[in-house]
């Protein structure tokens, strides 16, 4: 009998092509809203995630000063020095990598071109630590880092603009006032969520940089990696008590220094894109209960409209539970439909938004089922009220309407 | 589900009203439709009622039809009390011996003709194949089986009725109930229909109670109940039921 009152519903819906579509054109918005917000803010999410741990996976900046960047505060603040880099490698564990860095900005010549680059000063562990690889050369010997000479390592983006596609290993650069020898090519990284491009740098020996760029022995920051097994947190505070120490800050006195931690960041990150996505999913849902409504409403002039129908349906013996039935099935069929074509609508402007928005569509079935259930249950709850009006009709009323 | 109603062993008449009264709203709007009605219909009978309006024989049907229930007085069909059943009761009462025609056709629209036909055994649960050969059968005797896939608004309006009485008569009903069922024909159609039923009415043997005002069409029936304000004002016999002739 339901499966008979199923296919009968689905008939009426067919004979009334116009007014069905105008009762769920709601369901329908509402469905396709929720599903693409949910869909386009977890790809939000994930492409930031995915951008931060593109950075680095489970690494610590320690920059001198509080707060971030390099103005403020890390002007008074006293820097680092290589001792600091060797006490965090000597007395921390759980961690991979430490390396110093010292940055400076920077012309590099070649032939006629010149392009402004960043050159970075670190050590081999550097890279280790952040988990860059090289795509041709070697990087920098124990005794080029300690004797300081001038080899480099340069980036995707300086290959690019200076040398096009030729060979860059064994060939001289000039940056700036030196000039080194090119020993590898790193692999390419793009854009970094912040921070711009990764790939514009020429990486020497910390000693080189020092010398003959910066021109003192300060260290300007410490990248760590730490060993994925172990917890950020507690490493961090190890790190902090350990430099606390070291330059002298005791009792309540707030840190000179700041450590960054890249899974902290990227855990920010990703609840402030979950915390947005769940606001506009809440707008969303709104325009779903608002479509229950319009179901509701169309049902309930339906009814009128069909009144006689009901009449009729009464004088040849249904009873009213089973007029109840056939509205409330009716309701349920096209509320349901309606969210089908929610989902399919939804579906199609994710794909669309997704390369506007260059973000990968993923195809999430759970909050697909979620969202079909919903509009299955709008149609029982804002179905039932008209259907049961339907019901009540008094047949020789009902035949009476005109 | 269906109520005990069981042939009578005691040859009872079909349908008795026994002082049936209807009173329509309460205290100084109340109107009194009914103020005692004694009538019986005999298994196999053709009547009709006929009166003015306001006389009071569309709600004698409504009560007939098991649509209404009466104020007071007991309207017995097959013997059972039927003003004591419920509201599913009397569906299910109507659904299993009634079957309605109307003044209005009340065809469903958009709907084609067979699947008009075959609604009233959907409430029966009938299965598709046994649905639609009913309904094919239903169709064929009112002489409209090429017309099963055409909607109302592809029919005339002798077609029409034709569809409508096919409905009524799907499920073999012991009682086919009309009400002015050539009041919207032309005299021509008028008489088709009316011989419709009057071959309805001795071939199948189906108790046929029909409300008109044109005494042509009253002219078909075995017997002709004449209302007048409320009552019963005079009831004549043209022929006895199962008999030759007119």
């Amino acid at each position: 009998m339901l499966l008979t009152t199923i296919l009968l519903s689905l008939r009426e819906i067919r004979r009334h092509m116009m007014r069905s579509f105008l009762t769920v054109l709601g369901v329908v918005i509402g469905v396709s809203a929720v599903v693409t917000m949910v869909t386009l803010g977890h790809a939000t999410t994930r492409s930031v995630q995915s951008q931060i741990s593109g950075l680095g996976s489970n690494l610590l900046t320690i920059l001198p000063g509080q707060g971030m960047g390099r103005g403020g505060g890390a002007q008074a603040a006293q820097p680092f020095k290589i001792d600091d880099v060797d006490a965090i490698r000597g007395q921390i564990g759980g961690v991979t990598s430490v390396a110093p860095q010292v940055q400076a900005q920077a012309t590099a010549i070649r032939n006629a071109a010149n392009w402004t680059v960043t050159v970075n000063g670190t050590t081999g562990e550097y890279l280790i630590g952040q988990q860059w690889a090289l795509a041709s050369g070697r990087v920098f010997s124990a005794a080029e880092e300690q004797a300081g000479k001038s080899v480099c390592i340069i980036g995707d983006t300086v290959k690019t603009n200076l040398y096009a596609d030729d060979e860059t290993i064994g060939t001289t650069l000039r940056v700036g006032r030196v000039s080194c020898e090119v020993i590898g090519l790193l692999a390419k990284r793009g854009q970094s969520g912040i921070g711009g491009d990764q790939d514009n740098t020429v990486i020497m020996p910390f000693r080189t940089v020092q010398r003959r760029f910066t021109g003192n022995r300060n260290v300007q920051f410490v990248s760590i990696a730490v060993d994925p097994r172990y917890d950020n947190a507690p490493i961090r505070d190890s790190i902090s008590a350990l430099l606390r120490e070291r330059r002298n800050i005791t009792g309540g006195k707030a840190d000179d220094f700041t450590i960054l931690d890249t899974k902290q960041i990227s855990d920010a990150l990703g609840n402030a894109t979950a915390q947005l996505t769940a606001v506009v999913t809440a707008v969303a849902a709104i325009s779903l209960l608002v479509g229950g409504i319009g179901i509701m409403n169309i049902m309930l002039v339906s009814v009128t409209e069909r009144t006689r129908e009901i009449g009729i349906r009464l004088a040849i013996g249904a009873t009213a539970d089973e007029v109840l039935m056939q509205f409330l099935v009716e309701a349920v069929v096209l509320s349901s439909l309606g969210g089908l074509v929610g989902l399919a609508l939804a579906f199609v402007a994710c794909l669309g938004l997704s390369i506007p928005l260059k973000m990968p569509f993923v195809w999430e079935p759970q909050i697909n089922l979620i969202a079909f259930a919903i509009s299955a249950v709008i149609g029982v709850i804002f179905g039932y009220f008209p259907a049961r009006r339907a019901a009540a009709l008094d047949p020789i009323e009902a035949l009476r309407h005109e | 589900m269906t109520p005990d109603v069981t042939p009578d062993p005691l040859n009872q008449p079909l349908i008795a009203l026994r002082g049936v009264t209807k009173r329509y709203g309460v205290g100084a709007a109340a109107f009194q439709a009914l103020k005692g009605i004694d009538l019986e219909v005999a298994a196999g009978d053709f009547l009709a009622v006929m009166g003015p309006s306001g006389s009071g024989k569309s709600t004698c049907m409504n009560i007939l039809g098991c649509l209404d229930v009466p104020t007071t007085g007991a309207f017995l069909f097959k013997g059972v009390n039927v003003e004591g059943l419920d509201r599913v009761q009397r569906s299910l009462l109507r659904r299993r011996y009634l079957g309605f025609v109307f003044q209005g056709f009340n065809l469903l629209a958009r709907t084609t003709a067979l699947e008009n036909v075959e609604l009233p055994l959907v409430y029966r649960g009938e299965p598709r194949k046994r649905r639609h050969d009913l309904a094919m059968a239903a169709l064929d005797k009112v002489g409209l089986a090429d017309w099963r896939d055409h909607t109302p608004a592809e029919l005339s309006g002798g077609q029409l009725q034709r569809v409508a009485i096919a409905r009524a008569i799907v499920t073999h009903p012991d009682v086919l109930l009309a009400d002015e069922p050539t009041g919207n024909l032309d005299s021509e159609r008028s008489i088709e229909i009316m011989q419709l039923l009057t071959d309805l009415n001795r071939a199948s043997g189906i108790t046929v109670l029909m409300v008109t005002h044109e005494a042509e069409m009253a002219a078909f029936a075995n017997t002709i109940v004449h209302f007048k304000d409320g009552r019963v004002g005079g009831v004549e016999t043209l022929r006895r039921p199962g008999a030759d002739g007119a």
